[in-house]
């Protein structure tokens, strides 16, 4: 029995104490196996039934003193029996409503007077006694039981245990056999679940996980290690629909992904609950074909090894992956065979609903309609000629199939789809019927009749997407969310209860919404009660998983209304029991917040509302299922700068820091990132240090094995790095030592961080050396030859910072970094193109032989070049940097003029980005040191604009001009412009600057407008006369 | 409002033009009583009830005595009788299905002599105001036991419910109330006697709350509780 309960019973809680059983069918076949077994016991057994239970059985009874026969010692309203153990204990007691048994006899008597109330003594005993074998047995042998097979020699070890009670462990194990064997018959009736093929991909994909060098999979494993006899691993209410097992992989590249393994498809669940190891079943994706689709669709880094397996197993062998084609086939097989895809309900049903909603006044008679038509089918084919025509046609797909390839599997598979469809409407009705008149009533009645309609509704598997079809069918969602405006708690509480429920379903959180219900339930948030409020924030929370409705939320100004929940003003370290009710409203206004603050608006109206000082408060709860959702909104929220702020005025940073040293690593993920993402702001960074948060954060940086608190923590670490007194701190704890270790086998979310955080660190020149030292420069390089921008970006960061180091440039010249970031010009994003220019300016000054490197780089300059038309004024800034760098070689300079480099240059002189400006001067500057662009540029007008920079505010665009200037003023056709631009007044105000440089080009340019000036004036004089 | 039975005790079971009686001059009962006697009544019933205190008690005492009023045709006026009642039932909190107002006159009526006494009407009051939970459920299954014999029957549940259905068209909402009252005995009856006993209810109730009023009306709902205690309680504290 140990088995069936803990594996059959489908239980309301999984609070071990206070279980209730669910009144499903299932349960109630269960206690009365249970029930029948116990019954006829002592009779059957009269032997094992007088074994004494190691603990007694205790229940709270229903059963009365006037309900024993007079057998028993009855005093008032105790109730002993006459047989008592060797210490003097009655073998049974009642003594209301607590009753006590001590072995099987009694039990069996019992119920045998318990009559109609058995059942219920039944549930209630399996209920209060979650674990019963353990206290029949005892601890040790009941373990026995669950192990299995292995009692035989357990048997001979114990055999000082007596003789009967090994015989009542197998009577035990033979009866949980026994009703176990009876639920899988009724499951393979009902639904038909074949675990197989799952099995095959699951053992497929571990062998894929496990083998050597190519790894692309950390992790797969069942969540349950127990197998059903038809092997399924699912729990039998799940069974029933159409589940087999759930499993957990983690891949390299993503978070672990929750899996279900189901009759229809594979798709994720919500994973593992956080109070127990209970799964939370809910659908959240779209349902894939097998778990390796799955999984491509999911991790690039499985996609492309699978490719590449695939090419290769293709090269290798004739018949491509055998192995794989087989999964598939059978996969795909049984869907074909059978059953309850809820989706294909949808698609049948859809038509229907539509033309319904078109004309809700012929509801009625197309409902009839559709009855009758259901009917037609059932008559029109009987089931097992179905089955046995497609039995046919399976087979022969089967053979077919081999010589396919996998995605011709999946064509036939729609093709396929459309008998099934027809075949599983007709075992729809009854419950589908019964709902459409629920609702009816719900429309028609009063107080009184829409409760007891809300109570009936709420009695039905509100998970199954039938039930919300037929709601939505007969326009029961806008009733239900019509009840909310009544005054009436008890009938809010009931719609909530429901709306709740079926919110769970992604389909239906659209119609809800569609239907205008949000508005309602984000009314529902005023309300004075506060279980009200409660349910109407957990159902918000369930709806916002998509933006339309996290909108809508806002438009009805729902989230100042959840902001308003969290304002629960409670001292957490002592929490009054009549605040606790305004704790768990919080709790719940907390997680609804989390779904809506997922919408950058909404992360506004959060902090406009007020949240931001709020949610402080309530990151001094001790409660984890406060926490997490509380640092969750805030790590959303902290992409707007004024939330950001507003964290770092709340004084949010010290509480944030204590919680990175929590066990929990979600909640340090969160955390993590709300620092990482705050930590732009200067003073949030100082916080950080001030409170000791930068030890905890490199203290996590050993925490290898989780990658995104890896992410979370490297980010944190690379902003909290831009402040150098925080640079120190780190310094001191080696972080610098321990990101360098971090560039190899970790995914790109953590690299980008570690990168960033290197270029941080490799601003001081001492870190440039150990960096060198510890061998970074090697995974750096190796770096450059990605896709992910952001890490390209940081790449090239950290290797403009190395190159100046000249012992670090020989080694990337060495590595052939140079060419490898020359190439990231080609790079769509502007980003990485300014970036790496930028990374080239000190590798063409510090590299060896640079002008011949350059010019032996195929197609190097015409990248240049061609990048000098980019409409970003960032690219155009770097290229005229590197440009200027280019320049210095005469030989490629005269290259560059080839390409038209002058008038190219000439042309981005009108901009006004000063950063542009200063290095477009350089570059003209450098230039002109070949004689014929001095006219050129003269020719094309840049000593214009150029003698407007002199007026800019940034001095460094005004120096570099007066060298541009200078270089320029060789030239005399442009001294004469210079001159007429009135540039000899703010030149001699340059001739009295502190840079010598500038001194004496300011002086020089002077110089040789004078010389020239004359002369030519006198040329241009004489030309007339001429 | 305007049903017949108001018009014998128009002033008093109207919640509006009550405050105006008691600021009225002459002949408001406080003034009759002595506050001695209301405050040693007090003090004796304050022993018995739970959730009011004696000032509150007091309060409820002299609310009784207000809307008893002038003595009424009969002459009597130390209690009141059923149509007065229900007439406070029905305006001041709220309910409207006779049945179940008759049930709550009985349930209040402890010694069953046909009218409220002070006693059982702050005794009452303190189930129907504040009642915990498991007070609640007693209460509104006592109402519910419309024959008294610790069950609720199918037929009684009819009774109870047999307006809560409007239909549209020829359909007669009265099979629907059958059909809604066969499912909610299937569900609530655990013991399968196919009638529900206290236990039963009490299962359903602690199960989900909402239907601890599942046959009807029988509580004031939270607006309207505040109103009347708001009423009562503040006034007549300020009137001292």
């Amino acid at each position: 029995m140990g088995t069936s309960l803990s594996r059959a019973a489908q239980w309301t809680s999984t609070d071990s104490d206070h279980g209730k059983l669910e009144s499903t069918l299932m349960n109630e076949s269960l206690l009365s196996e249970i029930l029948r077994f116990v019954e006829h016991f002592s009779s059957k057994n009269p032997q094992e039934a007088e074994i004494l239970f190691e603990e007694p059985l205790q229940w709270r009874s229903t059963l009365a003193a006037s309900d024993f026969t007079p057998d028993y010692e009855i005093r008032e309203e105790d109730v002993e029996s006459q047989e008592k153990d060797e210490e003097g204990r009655p073998l049974l007691l009642l003594s209301p409503p607590t009753l006590c048994v001590r072995n099987f006899r009694q039990l069996s008597k019992l119920l045998g007077l318990a009559n109609e109330k058995k059942l219920l003594e039944v549930q209630a005993c399996v209920e209060e006694n979650r674990n019963p074998l353990v206290k029949i047995l005892g601890p040790s042998l009941a373990n026995i039981q669950k192990i299995g097979k292995a009692d035989k020699d357990k048997e001979q070890q114990q055999g000082s245990e007596s003789e009967p009670k090994m015989k009542l462990v197998r009577l035990l194990q033979s009866a949980d056999k026994h009703i176990l064997r009876k639920f899988m018959k009724e499951i393979s009736e009902k639904v038909d679940l074949n675990p197989n093929p799952v099995r095959k991909e699951v053992e497929y994909l571990k062998n894929v996980c496990s083998s050597g060098d190519n790894k692309v999979l950390k992790l797969v494993r069942y969540t349950s290690d127990y197998e059903f006899p038809n092997g399924c691993r699912a729990p039998l209410w799940r069974q029933l629909q159409g589940e087999i097992c759930y499993l957990v992989i983690e891949p390299y590249d993503t978070e672990t992904l929750y899996i279900t393994c189901s009759a229809t498809g594979v798709f994720f669940n919500m994973g593992i609950k956080p109070e127990g190891d209970e799964i939370n079943y809910e659908r959240t994706s779209e349902v894939f074909k097998d778990i390796v689709s799955l999984l491509r669709s999911k991790s690039q880094v499985f996609a492309e090894s699978m490719d590449i397996q695939d090419a290769r197993e293709a090269a290798r062998t004739s018949r491509p992956h055998v192995e794989l084609v087989d999964a598939q086939t059978q996969l795909s097989l049984k869907r074909i065979e059978k059953p309850e895809p809820p989706q294909v309900k949808d698609v049948q049903l859809i038509p229907s609903e539509v033309e319904e909603k078109k004309d809700p006044y012929n509801e009625k008679k197309k409902q009839q309609g559709a009855k009758s038509k259901n009917k037609a089918h059932f008559s029109e084919s009987s089931f097992a000629d179905q089955l046995s025509s497609m039995k046919i046609k399976n087979q022969k797909q089967q053979s077919d199939l081999f010589s396919e390839t996998s995605s011709d599997s999946d064509q036939s598979y729609e093709e396929e789809e459309q008998p099934v469809r027809r075949q599983r409407n007709t075992d729809q009705p009854s419950d589908y019927w019964q709902i459409q008149k629920l609702v009816k009533y719900l429309r028609a009645g009063d107080q009184t009749a829409t409760l007891l309609t809300l109570y009936a509704l709420m009695d039905y598997d509100l998970k199954q997407e039938m039930y919300h079809l037929a709601i939505q069918d007969s326009g029961g969602l806008k009733v239900l969310t019509n009840i909310l405006h009544l005054e009436e708690v008890n009938l809010q509480l009931g719609s909530l209860g429901i709306l709740r429920e079926i919110s769970l379903n992604p389909q239906t959180r659209r119609a809800i919404v569609d239907n205008g219900g949000l508005r309602s339930i984000v009314n529902a948030l005023d309300s004075r009660n506060k279980d009200v409020k409660a349910l109407a924030a957990e159902t918000i929370a369930n709806l916002t998983s998509f933006r339309r409705a996290r909108r809508t939320v806002r438009r009805y100004n729902g989230i100042s209304k959840l902001v308003k929940l969290l304002d629960c003003n409670v001292d957490f370290a002592n929490v009054d029991p009549k605040q606790e009710k305004d704790v768990e409203v919080a709790r719940f206004g907390v997680v609804a917040l989390w779904s809506c603050s997922r919408s950058p608006k909404n992360q506004e109206a959060i902090h406009k509302a007020g949240g931001i000082p709020l949610l402080g408060r309530l990151l001094k709860s001790p409660q984890m299922n406060i926490l997490i959702p509380v640092v969750g909104i805030l790590q959303n929220c902290a992409t707007e700068e004024s939330c950001q702020d507003a964290i770092q005025t709340e004084g949010i940073v010290k509480d944030l820091v204590q919680h990175l040293g929590n066990d929990n690593d979600a909640l340090r993920i969160h955390c993590a990132n709300v620092i990482f993402k705050c930590a732009e702001n200067k003073r949030t960074r100082t916080l950080v240090n001030e409170h000791k948060g930068l030890p905890a954060l490199v203290s996590l940086l050993s925490k290898t094995d989780n990658k995104q608190l890896m992410a979370a923590s490297t980010g944190a670490v690379w902003k909290c790095s831009l402040s150098s007194d925080n640079l120190d701190v780190f310094q001191d704890h080696k972080v610098l030592e321990i990101l360098i270790g971090l560039l190899t086998n970790q995914p790109e979310e953590v690299l980008v961080n570690v990168v960033g955080a290197l270029a941080e660190f490799a601003q001081k020149p001492a870190n440039k050396v150990t960096i060198r030292k510890c061998g970074g420069l090697k995974p750096l390089i190796k770096l450059l030859i990605g896709r992910n921008e952001p890490l390209l970006v940081n790449v090239t960061r950290v290797v403009e910072a190395c190159a100046t180091d000249l012992d670090n440039m020989a080694i990337i010249q060495e590595l052939d970094g140079i060419r490898l970031v020359w190439s990231l010009l080609k790079n769509p994003s502007p980003e990485v193109q300014s970036s790496a220019a930028w990374a080239l300016c000190p590798c063409i000054e510090n590299a060896k032989e640079a002008g011949e490197m350059v010019s032996s780089l195929m197609g190097a300059m015409e990248l240049v070049i061609d990048l000098l038309k980019s409409p970003d004024v960032r690219v155009l800034a770097s290229m005229c940097a590197v440009v200027a760098k280019i320049a210095k070689d005469k030989y490629n300079l005269a290259v560059l003029t080839d390409y038209e480099v002058v008038p190219l240059l000439a042309k981005l002189t009108d901009n006004p980005d000063d950063m542009l400006r200063c290095h477009l001067a350089q570059a003209i500057a450098q230039c002109c040191s070949w004689r014929n662009n001095r006219a050129a540029f003269g020719e094309a007008g840049v000593v214009p604009p150029l003698v407007l920079y002199l007026k800019s505010q940034d001095m460094k665009v005004r120096h570099s001009t007066v060298m541009a200037l200078h270089q320029l003023s060789k030239e005399s056709n442009n001294c004469i412009t210079m001159h007429g631009e009135g540039v000899v007044k703010p030149l001699i105000h340059f001739m009295g600057s502190d840079d010598e440089k500038v001194r004496n080009a300011a002086a020089d340019c002077v110089r040789n407008i004078r010389v020239l000036f004359p002369g030519q004036a006198r040329a241009k004089k004489a030309a007339p006369l001429s | 409002m305007g049903l017949p039975l108001q018009g014998a005790c128009s002033g008093h079971v109207t919640s509006t033009p009550l405050p105006l009686c008691l600021s009225g001059p002459s002949r408001s009962p406080p003034v009759d009583m002595s506050k001695r006697l209301i405050q040693n009544l007090a003090k004796a019933i304050s022993k018995n009830v739970v959730h009011f205190n004696k000032m509150e008690v007091e309060c409820l005492i002299r609310e009784f005595h207000s809307l008893l009023g002038q003595p009424n045709s009969a002459g009597k006026s130390d209690n009141l009788d059923e149509r007065r009642f229900k007439g406070i039932l029905k305006n001041d909190f709220g309910l409207t299905n006779d049945t179940i107002m008759e049930r709550v006159f009985r349930s209040f009526d402890k010694d069953s002599d046909g009218c409220i006494s002070v006693k059982e009407w702050v005794e009452g009051l303190c189930v129907f105001l504040r009642g915990s939970l498991d007070e609640k459920i007693r209460y509104c299954f006592r109402v519910y036991d419309l024959s008294g014999d610790e069950h609720i029957s199918r037929e009684e549940m009819l009774l109870m419910t047999r307006n809560c259905l409007r239909l549209h068209g020829e359909e007669d909402p009265f099979d629907g109330i059958k059909d809604l009252v066969e499912i909610t005995l299937k569900r609530m009856d655990h013991d399968n006697d196919d009638r529900l006993s206290f236990d039963d209810y009490e299962k359903s109730v602690k199960e989900f709350n909402i239907v601890l009023e599942a046959f009807g009306t029988c509580l004031p709902n939270a607006l309207r509780i505040e109103e009347f205690e708001q009423r009562v309680f503040q006034e007549k504290s300020d009137q001292r």
